[in-house]
Parts: structure tokens; C-alpha cells; sequence
């Protein structure tokens, strides 16, 4: 870069800097001049949890009051792995798999610590009902689980891509999106669950939730493009 | 008033940190400083009493992000080695 | 002054940051770093103006959906780096 690019450059910095600045300050001052909202959200989700099947606040306003958004949610994930997918490519992977590192300390480690996080999400999925936990936390700590597998070398890529595994994509969308037009077509609004089947419905979502979450990361982290592993010729 | 110290001392922090992740000029020690970042965020969530953010936040936002930069990073470097025969 | 929106004004300092980071920094993964703390600058400002008296469930769903969402989007941001990476040998955008 020539010198006058440079200059202009640097000039150019320190706009942004000033502006992203002076939207901040106005941001903060903004703020303060807020008035404290009038309608209590929080005050009508108390009001109606008894009803929602769940016990914990949160819990139920993300499966149950808010529960579009949630199902909207897990599409964009979804869309997000069949953009990342897309681009996968199979056999480079299955040449990189082989070259993956495979610490024998880090081996013994994720033997002992994969079925206790398999554990812990399992309780995170139940605990979600009356304390926080949840779908999203269980499928986080499920994909963790498959990290560390995938990097202590003990679980190829997705070599092929079998039913199975494209099941568990797509099982959280599905079933939530089941659940919701199962309501319509009873005669409910979309994603209406009946009363008393309320909790039940919600701990059968948040299953799928969490297999799909827990495998949409992995997907995620695997489908990566690996580097390419070149020949080393003489340079 | 103890909370409130421990709050503004939380907040510049939060902002320092990310100031120097951002700032920092070699890769590896941005992702490192901001998976930092990640988690002093969960102490955050922590104190505005939301838990449920707290371990999403420590799960995903700190420990999945951070790998998957660090492994964007090691992508980064690993095109220019020649093939490595054993591991 | 309650203490939720100190960690609101953090936010607000966190989002310009991000916005500088994103726009002034021209390696690619910067630019990924800057995005992900304008996120979450903007979660901290939303849960944090909400919860000026009290706590306040449907924020913290909102946010609790929005990590997960912009998890899923760094992933995909990471990807395409690496497919530009590996298909040019370029890390930054050309002009």
C-alpha cells in the first residue's frame, strides 16, 4: 500500500472509531432517559406458569409461551448445518481423519469423562422443568461430549452420512413442528398444547431439542473443510 | 454496595478483556483471550440473575466457540506444513 | 441506578467495540471475533435494560435462543473463511 492509501487508511480508523464512539455515548444516554416499562412482562409469565406445564420461568416462556420463536430457532440451525454441509467433502475428510492426533492422556481422559457429560445432560433435560437447565444447555454439553471425541481421534467424520444421523438433524424441528400442527389439526391454535399434556409435551420437545442441538454442533465443528494435507515436495 | 462495586469492577473488566481480544494483533492470542471473554460473561449472566444464560453461555458461547476457533486457527496454519507420516 | 444497567452500559461499550472491531480489522477471523462481541454486547443491553427492577424470564429466553443462533452463525462464518482460505490462500477481503 502506497502512502497516501495508508493515510487515508488510518483516517478512515479513526472515523469509525469516533463514530462507533459517539454511538455509544448516545446509546448510554439513552439509556438513562428510559423510562422503566409499564407492562410486566414478568408478572403475567408468573401469572400463567401454573398453566404452562413447567415450573421454572424460563423454561416456560421458551417452549411454551414463546415456543414459535424456539421452533423458528432450530430452524435457522437448521439451515445453518445444510450450509455447512453443503460444502462438505467426504473423501478429503476421510484423508484428514487419518492424520487426526490421538493423545493417548487425552484418550483416557474422554473415556472417563464422556458417559458422566452423557449424564449430565440427561439430568440438565429433566432439571429444565423446575430449575434452569434445559434443552439448549443438555444439547451444548452433548456436543462438547462429541468434540472431545471427535478430537481424541475415537469417532471418524461422517463417513457415509447413514439415516441415522440425518434423523437426529432433523429430529428437533420435526417433532416440534408435529407437536404444533398436531395442535391444529385438533382444533387448537398452532402450538396450543392441551392442559394436562402440557409438561409431557414439553420434556418430549425438549428430548428431540437436545439430540438435534447436541448434533447440529457437532456437525458444525466436523464439517470444517480440513487443511489440505499436501505431499511435500522439494520446496 | 458490595454487589455494586463487584458489578462495575465486572463490567470494565468485561470491557477491557474485550478491548484487548480485539485489539490484539497475533490470532491465537485473541481466540485465547477471548474464550476469556466468554467466561467472565457467564459471571455476568450470573449476576444478573439468569442462570439458565449463565451455563449456555459457559457451554456454548465460551467452550464451543472457542473451539471452533481455535480449530479455524489451526486450519489457518496447518496449509503451509508439509505432510506430516506419523502423529 | 440499579446494577442490571451497569452491565447494560458495558453493552453498550462491548457493541461499539464489536462494530470497530468488525469494520476497521481486516483479517477474517477479527472481523468473526468483533461480530460475536457486538452479540454479545446486544444481549447484555437487552436483559439488562429489561431488568432494571427485577428479574425478567422472557429476555433471558430471547437471549438464551440468541447465543445458540449466533453460535450456529460463527460456525458457518468459520467455514466459509476456511473454504476461502483454502480455495485462494487469501484471509482477508480484497477491496
Amino acid at each position: 500500500m502506497n502512502a497516501s492509501v495508508r493515510i487515508r487508511t488510518a483516517w478512515a480508523h479513526r472515523l469509525v472509531a469516533a463514530a462507533a464512539f459517539a454511538f455509544a455515548l448516545s446509546l448510554v444516554a439513552v439509556m438513562f432517559d428510559m423510562p422503566i416499562a409499564a407492562s410486566k412482562l414478568s408478572a403475567q409469565v408468573m401469572a400463567s406458569l401454573p398453566q404452562s406445564g413447567v415450573d421454572h420461568p424460563v423454561t416456560a416462556v421458551l417452549l411454551n409461551f414463546r415456543s414459535y420463536d424456539t421452533l423458528l430457532e432450530i430452524g435457522v440451525l437448521l439451515l445453518a448445518v445444510f450450509g455447512a454441509l453443503a460444502s462438505f467433502d467426504t473423501p478429503a475428510a476421510a484423508a484428514a481423519c487419518v492424520a487426526s492426533t490421538a493423545n493417548p492422556l487425552l484418550g483416557s481422559l474422554v473415556r472417563a469423562l464422556v458417559p458422566l457429560m452423557l449424564l449430565v445432560a440427561a439430568y440438565l433435560l429433566w432439571a429444565g422443568s423446575h430449575r434452569p437447565g434445559g434443552a439448549f444447555q443438555a444439547g451444548a454439553v452433548l456436543a462438547a461430549a462429541g468434540v472431545l471425541l471427535r478430537l481424541a481421534g475415537m469417532v471418524p467424520t461422517f463417513l457415509p452420512p447413514n439415516v441415522l444421523r440425518r434423523a437426529a438433524l432433523l429430529a428437533g424441528f420435526v417433532i416440534f413442528l408435529a407437536v404444533g400442527l398436531g395442535a391444529l389439526v385438533t382444533g387448537r391454535a398452532l402450538l396450543e398444547y392441551p392442559r394436562e399434556w402440557a409438561g409431557s409435551l414439553i420434556l418430549l420437545i425438549e428430548a428431540a431439542l437436545m439430540i438435534s442441538i447436541g448434533w447440529i454442533l457437532v456437525s458444525l465443528f466436523m464439517a470444517a473443510p480440513s487443511p489440505v494435507i499436501e505431499e511435500n515436495e522439494n520446496t | 454496595m458490595a454487589d455494586w462495586i463487584f458489578d462495575a469492577l465486572l463490567s470494565g473488566t468485561l470491557v477491557w478483556v474485550a478491548w484487548r481480544a480485539l485489539a490484539a494483533t497475533d490470532l491465537f492470542k485473541s481466540v485465547v483471550i477471548f474464550i476469556a471473554f466468554g467466561l467472565l460473561m457467564s459471571l455476568a449472566w450470573v449476576r444478573l440473575s439468569a442462570p439458565d444464560i449463565a451455563l449456555a453461555e459457559a457451554a456454548i458461547g465460551a467452550g464451543l466457540t472457542g473451539v471452533l476457533l481455535l480449530d479455524a486457527i489451526g486450519h489457518l496454519r496447518n496449509r503451509n506444513r508439509p505432510e506430516r507420516t506419523e502423529e | 441506578m440499579s446494577s442490571a444497567l451497569v452491565f447494560a452500559v458495558a453493552g453498550a461499550a462491548l457493541v461499539a467495540l464489536g462494530l470497530h472491531a468488525l469494520v476497521v480489522r481486516a483479517h477474517l477471523l477479527h472481523k468473526i471475533l468483533g461480530f460475536n462481541v457486538m452479540g454479545s454486547g446486544v444481549f447484555l443491553v437487552l436483559v439488562g435494560l429489561a431488568q432494571r427492577d427485577g428479574v425478567d424470564p422472557v429476555p433471558q429466553a430471547m437471549v438464551l435462543t440468541g447465543i445458540v443462533v449466533a453460535v450456529s452463525a460463527t460456525a458457518l462464518a468459520l467455514i466459509l473463511m476456511r473454504h476461502l482460505y483454502a480455495l485462494t490462500g487469501a484471509t482477508t477481503l480484497e477491496d
